[in-house]
């Protein structure tokens, strides 16, 4: 057993910091209040390798393992939750599923663009009436000849508008149920294909969250992932690894709030004495720094049984319940400690309780968590 | 070069365009105390083409002797000749003592001579003592970006040299009494000495002042209201000879550029006399002044945690407190 | 064109603090990082290699903690990289530090030499030109701005008064102000690199040819005789009177300091 990072590790969150610092903090505010997706810092995110992180050289990754990658998302989500999102849901959601489940022809065609950062991806499940219960897809899928043809909609898909790859789930076989879902790779210019509504939305307000419209979009068959029917399966175990980058989004917000709180109470004074004085402060502070500490542990050992190829769908839910949980509560402590300032725009903790919230929510709600859990815990 | 029989204190006289730098007769001023101490003779160095007419001035200033080297190679300051000249007299003349201006210049020569001569070299002195025992040289210098100070000597090696930066020492007055020799050497140098070619010399004001360089800063907070609130600061500050600067506050309140922010996000700033002018003292603005030599606050709030750290705390209104100041320093001029 | 950068493992002084009681520096917890003005210079370097293909070997001189500054200018870019370490270098002065360099230098081969200007822990300026002087090269030291012309160099050499363009024959040694440029990040890819496939050399005193009564303390001609710090700050005297007064207490601080 060994709680040390390694020295890579240690070399990489020096990195991550400082372009955290420079590069991401100084626009958190502007693109939170004006809905702007971050299009500069992702073609810096890009040139310093942050959009392959866990993909191998050969594919066009930077060859990390999945926590190199998860202290990424962790520590950009400090600053910006945002920007930890963008890199989320393009590595693990679209990303993955293509290196994992894909063809070497798809990894050579699209996993290197994403990986090397040229392009953008997103993933497409969730429908108007397909959300926790993602079985009941009505996107539907036809083969004809050496094409599909897709026709319906997708809801609430994050980098959508701006990626340039899309990972979607579509049904090919109505009689199998989630046994006929099959999940294909559809380029964002493909005539058929077009964006819908965009969110608006109370947190991550920076990133791009839209409908997909489909209308007799027509892509190769080359672009199936895995065989027909197994869509299912390879949405679900994105969802596993996706949980693990949203759990590393949860701890750096978390982890933010505390340490604007530790500044300010350190800083603002009542009663001639500085919060930090005050014992109701300090036993604050203790809370959420143990709570952090323990979401951190679980988040780091979900990564560590995934990087290990052991079972780690049980471990994931966890993080990413508690590290939400525990994010959604040590914000509200950070705006409560920050008194009437923390409920205004001025600090930045108001934001990360905003940004907060939708942990508790995609890539499987706490209530899936627990689902997941429980069903382990019982089988 | 490793010789004790070594005598006389030299201070390198730096010109430019023939004009001898302010910092160079500092140096003579602090030179004729040490050589007084060790009862030897103070020399001016001087180096240059067409630059003799500045020698007598020198004499004036303290020195005993001039040594006077004139070339067309040495018109304008290039690392080797200057090297090379300096380095054959300390050879010929072996002085036990060489105090060099801490500027572009004196920080590119010094050390390329003390590694030709093989010497000590001790860089931007604050203090410059003789020990009474051993009549060494105790060099006394900032270290650790200026948290701790510490005393250098160079006991086996002569010339003990050091540079000094410009405003430490102070020069004496001129003393037209004062009598000494000029001696003038004509260098051995060849045009092969030059082996970097100068394309251009610009001159130029430096448009930006650093904040970080300022003696006097007169930094404003919040407290100041608005934005208008700095015309006072700023008609303190020409009082002063010094600068204006804010904290973070009022530097996201659009009332002064980013580049004259002080704190951890801004400036570390360690002026001679830092004036807090209606800052509240943020840890993050604390941390950049507090190692100010002199610090005055003005605050209106009594547990306004700049006081913590103030030399001294006016319990009051800048726009009260000021004023009143800038009236009595104009009285004083008069 | 082979380039070698001399870097210096640094305490990040501006994160220095001083107890306030005891008036002691806080050495604790301090990080450590490049020292800017090298920083600087390797950026220059890492563009000479992104435009003519340079190759860029790092240098340092430091205890084996100094690998990770290395590692961190791997990751940046550079080529290869050496460290320079054994007990008998410790204790040097700048003469000590310029002169050992400047034996593993001559184990190598280079075109363009190139150090920061100053170190932020020391900030002597002396290693750069000194090492200059002992491999026989010219020098051009406050460097803001390089450019290629054939095998030379054209460099802006500032002062405080304005500044020179220079053109020097390769091969010289140049020292580097961090203004010159703003230095890129590492890159991830650069930094798993620089800890899976990329070596540091370690080199000790037997690799390196030099006499041994130039090293670490006895090579010093310099000795610390003592440090100390200024002592901490006692809290100074607050007054709540009228404005005139205030500013009668302000004039007589003022005078005692010296400023008016």
């Amino acid at each position: 057993m060994n709680f040390n990072l390694l020295k890579e590790h240690q070399m990489l969150i020096k990195l991550y910091e400082e372009f955290t610092e420079k590069e991401v903090k100084p626009w958190a505010e502007e693109i939170d209040e004006t809905e702007t997706f971050p299009v500069n810092t992702l073609e810096k995110l890009k040139r310093y390798g942050f959009m392959g992180i866990p993909f191998p050289k050969k594919y066009g990754g930077a060859g990390g393992d999945i926590l190199s990658y998860i202290l990424a998302v962790e520590t950009l989500s400090k600053a910006c939750a945002t920007t930890g999102v963008v890199v989320s849901a393009h590595t693990s959601l679209c990303g993955a599923p293509i290196f994992e489940f894909g063809s070497e022809e798809q990894k050579l065609k699209y996993l290197v663009p994403l990986a090397s950062g040229e392009k953008l991806g997103a993933f497409a499940l969730t429908e108007a009436n397909a959300g926790t219960d993602a079985a009941a897809q009505q996107t539907v899928a036809v083969k004809d000849g050496d094409n599909y043809i897709i026709n319906g909609s997708k809801i609430f898909i994050t980098n959508a508008g701006i990626a340039d790859i899309y990972v979607i789930m579509a049904m090919t076989d109505k009689s199998q149920g989630t046994r006929g879902i099959s999940a294909f790779i559809v380029e964002a210019d493909t005539p058929g294909f077009t964006i819908g509504k965009k969110e608006a939305k109370m947190g991550i307000r920076g990133s791009s969250t839209c409908e997909l419209i489909f209308e007799n979009c027509i892509i190769p068959k080359e672009n199936l992932i895995g065989k027909e029917g197994k869509g299912f399966s390879i949405a679900m175990k994105t969802l596993d690894g996706g949980r693990i980058g949203i759990a590393a989004q949860a701890l750096g917000i978390a982890q933010g709030a505390l340490d604007e709180t530790v500044n300010y109470v350190k800083e603002r004074r009542q009663f001639g004495k500085p919060l930090s004085y005050f014992q109701n402060t300090q036993f604050q502070l203790a809370e959420m720094k143990t709570k952090i500490e323990a979401a951190r542990m679980l988040v780091y050992k979900a990564a560590y049984l995934k990087e290990s190829n052991l079972p780690y769908a049980n471990e994931a839910a966890m993080a990413k319940l508690y590290a939400s949980e525990t994010a959604m509560e040590v914000t509200t402590k950070a705006v409560q400690l920050h008194g009437g300032y923390g409920y205004t725009r001025e600090y930045p903790v108001e934001r990360m309780m905003r940004d907060a919230k939708i942990t508790e929510i995609y890539e499987g709600t706490s209530e899936v968590q627990k689902m997941v859990i429980a069903a382990n815990l019982l089988k | 070069m490793n010789n004790l029989i070594n005598k006389g204190v030299w201070v390198f006289i730096e010109q430019r365009e023939g004009e001898v730098q302010k910092v160079s007769l500092e140096l003579l001023g602090k030179g004729r105390q040490l050589a007084d101490q060790l009862s030897t003779k103070l020399t001016a160095l001087l180096m240059g083409e067409n630059v003799a007419q500045a020698a007598q001035e020198l004499i004036y200033r303290g020195a005993d002797e001039v040594i006077v080297v004139e070339d067309s190679l040495l018109n304008v300051y290039i690392t080797e000749p200057y090297t090379k000249v300096m380095s054959c007299l300390i050879e010929e003349r072996r002085p036990e003592i060489i105090l060099i201006g801490a500027t572009a210049i004196g920080r590119d020569l010094a050390p390329r001579v003390s590694a030709r001569v093989h010497t000590g070299l001790t860089a931007d002195c604050t203090s410059l003592e003789i020990e009474d025992e051993t009549q060494n040289l105790l060099m006394t210098r900032p270290a650790f970006g200026g948290n701790i100070m510490a005393t250098i000597i160079c006991p086996d090696f002569r010339p003990q040299m050091s540079t000094v930066r410009p405003g430490v020492m102070v020069e004496l007055d001129i003393d037209t009494t004062r009598k000494g020799e000029i001696i003038n050497i004509k260098p051995s140098l060849v045009k092969e000495d030059i082996n970097v070619e100068i394309l251009e010399i610009v001159k130029e004001k430096k448009q930006k002042v650093k904040i970080e360089e300022a003696n006097v800063l007169i930094s404003g907070g919040r407290g100041l209201g608005k934005i208008d609130g700095f015309e006072i600061l700023n008609q303190l500050a020409s009082e002063l000879g010094g600068m204006v600067s804010g904290s973070r506050a009022v530097v996201d309140a659009g009332w002064i550029d980013r580049d004259y922010q002080v704190g951890q996000t801004g400036k570390t700033v360690r002026p001679n006399l830092y004036f807090a002018c209606g800052i509240s003292g943020a840890i993050q603005h604390v941390a950049g002044m507090e190692e100010s030599e002199l610090i005055i606050a003005i605050n209106k709030n009594t547990e306004a945690p700049i006081f913590e750290v103030a030399d001294v705390g006016i319990v009051g209104d800048v726009h009260k407190v000021i004023p009143a100041l800038i009236e009595e320093l104009k009285s004083l001029k008069k | 064109m082979k380039i070698i950068v001399c870097i210096k493992q640094v305490p990040d002084t501006t994160e220095v603090r001083l107890d306030p009681k005891t008036g002691t520096l806080i050495r604790e917890g301090v990080p450590s990082i490049i020292n800017p003005d090298d920083k600087s210079g390797l950026e220059a370097a890492l563009r000479l290699k992104d435009e003519i293909n340079a190759e860029v070997t790092v240098l340092t001189m430091g205890p084996p903690q100094a690998d990770a500054a290395l590692r961190e200018a791997l990751a940046m870019g550079a080529d290869h990289a050496i460290l320079l370490t054994d007990r008998a270098f410790a204790g040097s002065d700048t003469w000590a530090t310029s002169c050992t360099l400047a034996a593993a230098i001559q184990k190598l081969e280079y075109d363009l030499i190139i150090a920061g200007r100053q170190a932020i822990d020391g900030d002597t300026a002396q290693v750069g030109p000194q090492i200059a002087e002992h491999l026989n090269l010219p020098q051009v030291s406050y460097v803001e701005d390089l450019k290629r012309d054939g095998d030379a160099l054209i460099l802006k050499r500032v002062f405080e008064d304005g500044y020179h363009l220079i053109r020097v024959k390769t091969p010289c040694l140049i020292t580097t102000l961090k203004e010159m440029n703003e230095a890129r990040y590492m890159s991830v890819g650069g930094v798993l690199d620089a800890y899976r496939e990329k070596e540091i050399e370690v080199w000790s005193l037997k690799d390196i040819e030099v006499d041994h009564g130039n090293l670490g303390l006895t090579g010093s001609p310099t000795k610390v005789k003592k440090s100390f710090t200024k002592g901490a700050k006692t809290a100074g005297k607050l007054y709540d009177v009228d404005s005139k007064e205030a500013a009668k207490i302000i004039i007589d601080k003022l005078r005692e300091k010296y400023i008016i």
